[in-house]
């Protein structure tokens, strides 16, 4: 029994982790955004046209802020953490992937990473994806997040797992609460160009795989929790009200408390979901659901109470405290809601729907 | 990350297991009753006759040297197995480390065998009416008794628990009223170890919440404490204390075995009592209950390689405690109006409402995570 991160699982996270402080910029974080300024012209939920121009404006294609960061990181290999050596990847196990998707989360780096790194690149370990140069989406229902920048669609069917170039779906963009997410919707009466490429009909695979989404989402919103609790921990310390810190004041220490406090709660729980998926537990799906149940639950409280303890300047869009609290209202929901993991796990206990 | 168990460490499990469930007695009348106190002891004696009742200590004071993770091996299969309450537990968690850690070895040799055997039982003398939270505010006194080679010891202990039917207290008292006025209020304070039968002291018994006589009033009037009781050197109290506390909050009292037990139970009421409205309660007291331990693993896993517990023990007496309310509000909601007839889940609901405030108050547990976790500044008016 040793619960700790390994060597390498560690050094991934510190090389990624100095490279995202670096690098990634309020700035790079707002140009992820359709107009590129995080949502400061026009307000975040204005729908800025169509997916031509999310792409032009957004800062993660050729040549934009965050795609340019997307490189360096894969530049450490990043990308290809779970793919094996052979294929070009590090060969390293969900152990590793969830701290560094920790720090991605914590970063801001807009992106899809969960998406690109924990679910395509095993699955199609490419060249092109494992430079950076191409981000993948994954379609869930009719709406797939990053599908206006994504250059490779992915899909699940059932047992099987398909890939669909982003020309052969017909896509509307969409203004969404977290304009970075560069949502879209599949127009629902198009048909795509062809039937999909298979990357996997293995059932187990392509559970394993979406596990991993879902593990991977856990993993995101530890992180964006972790840096709003930061933001807030900075601000309220320097902030005076009455003549002192409003960090000072018992209602404000005991609120941000409770919010560490879950943070802390959940966080075991995502590294413990990641070493029984990696070793194929038989109860990984169980703790994967319990992980997403926790990491979300915190994450929405530190949202709300950062923003809170920011008082007026968190209810800004100059701040930048809002491109982290929207991401986490985007993903809450995503790779299943709380509601919908605990039913499966309520399932996997026997504990009957009443 | 490896959580599996070593297959040494599955063999102490398997060990624990067939003896408890051997052995485990069935029905005993709450130990916070006088009656049911002395039935308790039957049991602390048989786990001692069998080496399961202080298992991580030294074998030459009734332990068998288990390792922390062995510890919460043995924890888990103890409340599984639905085992009684610890009725030893303020000697054996609280004062036993600090015994360890301060006590000179005539007083480990004295104490720590009689207390593992049950033969001696310990309660905590902290609190006093004016000093809760505030435990540097204690007012009780200890004066110098040159000639009879000791100390004096006057005033009042409160809910201390079980004090009506232990034979000791371990406890502060101040030893130096000057280091106070002059507005060092940690120093000048003292641990003393006192039998209660000693002359001068007096105990009375009171109610708590569930009705049971588990707390009490010790009055102390001039009180003889010879120079060997004092645990740790004199006006150093405070630091003793400090050591006992972070045990108290921390891991030893609340292993999350016995999170995991009450979840299973929760679970099986759910399924002879199903609610659809109260599922999600329900999964999520599982949750939570998985949460603590993975917490606890990588506690453990700290302590294990020698680090110091330090305020992280503020966040895991937050989460046991609070999360110990909620699980039993949840099984109260499933009972419905069951749940006002007597029993284990409404005894189990008032016991776990000390939780938040026994070891230090979870606000002060949250100025300390505040604090010392997250940097904030002290509040300006302390």
């Amino acid at each position: 029994m040793r619960f700790e991160l390994s060597d390498e699982a560690a050094a991934l996270r510190d090389a990624a982790a100095g490279l995202l402080a670096a690098e990634v910029t309020p700035a790079v974080i707002r140009a992820g955004w359709p107009g590129g300024d995080g949502g400061l012209a026009g307000g975040g939920l204005a729908n800025e046209g169509l997916a031509d121009e999310g792409l032009a404006n957004g800062g993660l294609a050729n040549g934009g802020l965050a795609g340019a960061v997307w490189r360096k990181l894969a530049g450490l290999g990043a990308v290809g953490t779970l793919v094996p050596a052979e294929h070009g990847g590090l060969g390293l196990d969900e152990n590793s992937l969830v701290p560094l998707l920790e720090e991605i989360g914590r970063s801001g780096l807009p992106g899809p990473a969960v998406e690109t790194i924990a679910v395509a690149a095993p699955l199609l370990p490419r060249p092109d994806i494992l430079a950076g140069d191409t981000l993948v989406a994954v379609r869930h229902g009719d709406l797939i997040p990053f599908g206006q920048v994504a250059g490779l669609i992915v899909a699940r069917d059932g047992d099987s797992m398909l890939s669909f170039g982003r020309n052969d779906l017909d896509l509307i963009p969409l203004a969404a609460v977290d304009g970075s997410r560069m949502l879209a919707r599949v127009v629902p009466a198009a048909r795509p160009a062809h039937g999909g490429t298979v990357l996997t009909d293995d059932p187990a695979v392509t559970a394993a795989v979406w596990q991993r989404g879902v593990l991977g989402t856990s993993a995101l919103l530890i992180g964006l929790a972790r840096r709003m609790l930061e933001l807030t921990v900075g601000y309220v310390k320097q902030r005076e009200q009455f003549g002192v810190p409003v960090g000072s004041f018992q209602a404000v220490k005991h609120t941000l408390a409770s919010a560490l406090v879950a943070v802390e709660f959940a966080r075991p729980m995502v590294l413990a979901a990641a070493w029984a998926q990696a070793v194929g537990a038989a109860d990984a799906g169980r703790h994967t659901s319990a992980a997403k149940v926790l990491a979300t639950d915190a994450a929405q409280l530190v949202a709300r109470t950062a923003i809170q303890c920011h008082g007026a300047l968190g209810y800004t869009t100059e701040y930048e405290l809002h491109l982290f609290a929207k991401r986490v209202w985007a993903l809450a929901a995503a790779w299943g809601d709380p509601a919908a993991h605990r039913a499966l796990i309520a399932d996997s206990l026997g504990v009957a729907d009443g | 990350m490896d959580l599996r168990w070593s297959s040494a460490e599955e063999a102490f499990r398997g060990e624990a297991r067939g003896w408890l469930e051997a052995n485990v007695p069935r029905g005993l009348p709450s130990g916070d009753t006088r009656a049911g106190f002395a039935a308790h002891l039957d049991w602390e004696r048989a786990l001692h006759a069998a080496r399961w009742a202080v298992v991580s200590w030294p074998r030459e004071y009734g332990g068998r040297e288990a390792t922390l993770w062995e510890w919460l091996i043995f924890e888990e299969e103890y409340y599984r197995a639905g085992a009684p309450q610890r009725v030893t537990q303020n000697g054996i968690f609280l004062l036993a480390p600090a015994l360890f850690e301060f006590g000179t070895p005539p007083q480990r040799d004295r104490y720590l065998p009689r207390m593992a055997a049950a033969e001696e039982l310990w309660c905590q003398g902290w609190s006093e009416p004016g000093a809760g939270s505030d435990l540097a505010a204690v007012r009780s006194s200890a004066v110098r008794d040159a000639a009879g080679g000791g100390w004096r010891l006057s005033g009042q202990k409160t809910w201390t628990t079980r004090g009506a039917f232990c034979t000791h207290l371990f406890g502060l008292f101040r030893t130096d009223p000057a280091a106070e006025r002059q507005g060092r209020r940690h120093s000048g304070l003292t641990y003393f170890l006192v039998p209660l039968d000693a002359p001068g002291v007096t105990v009375r018994g009171f109610p708590r919440l569930d009705g049971d006589e588990g707390f009490a009033d010790v009055f102390f009037d001039e009180v003889f404490v010879p120079d060997s009781d004092v645990l740790g050197a004199v006006d150093q109290g405070w630091q003793v204390a400090m050591a006992t506390a972070g045990s108290e909050r921390g891991l030893t009292l609340r292993s999350p075995g016995r999170f995991t037990a009450s979840a299973d139970r929760l679970l099986d009421l759910y399924r002879e009592r199903p609610s659809a409205a109260l599922r999600d309660l329900v999964v999520q007291s599982w949750i939570d209950a998985q949460a603590y331990r993975m917490f606890t693993l990588q506690q453990v896993t700290r302590l294990a390689d020698g680090k110091p517990s330090g305020p992280e023990a503020s966040l895991t007496k937050l989460m046991w405690s609070e999360l110990d309310v909620r699980l039993h509000e949840t099984a109260l909601a499933l009972l419905g109006p069951e749940g006002e007839v007597d029993g284990p889940w409404t005894r189990g609901f008032l016991f776990s409402l000390a939780g938040p405030i026994y070891a230090g108050t979870n606000e002060i547990q949250r100025n300390v995570v505040a604090e010392r976790l997250l940097g904030l500044p002290r509040d300006p008016r302390r």
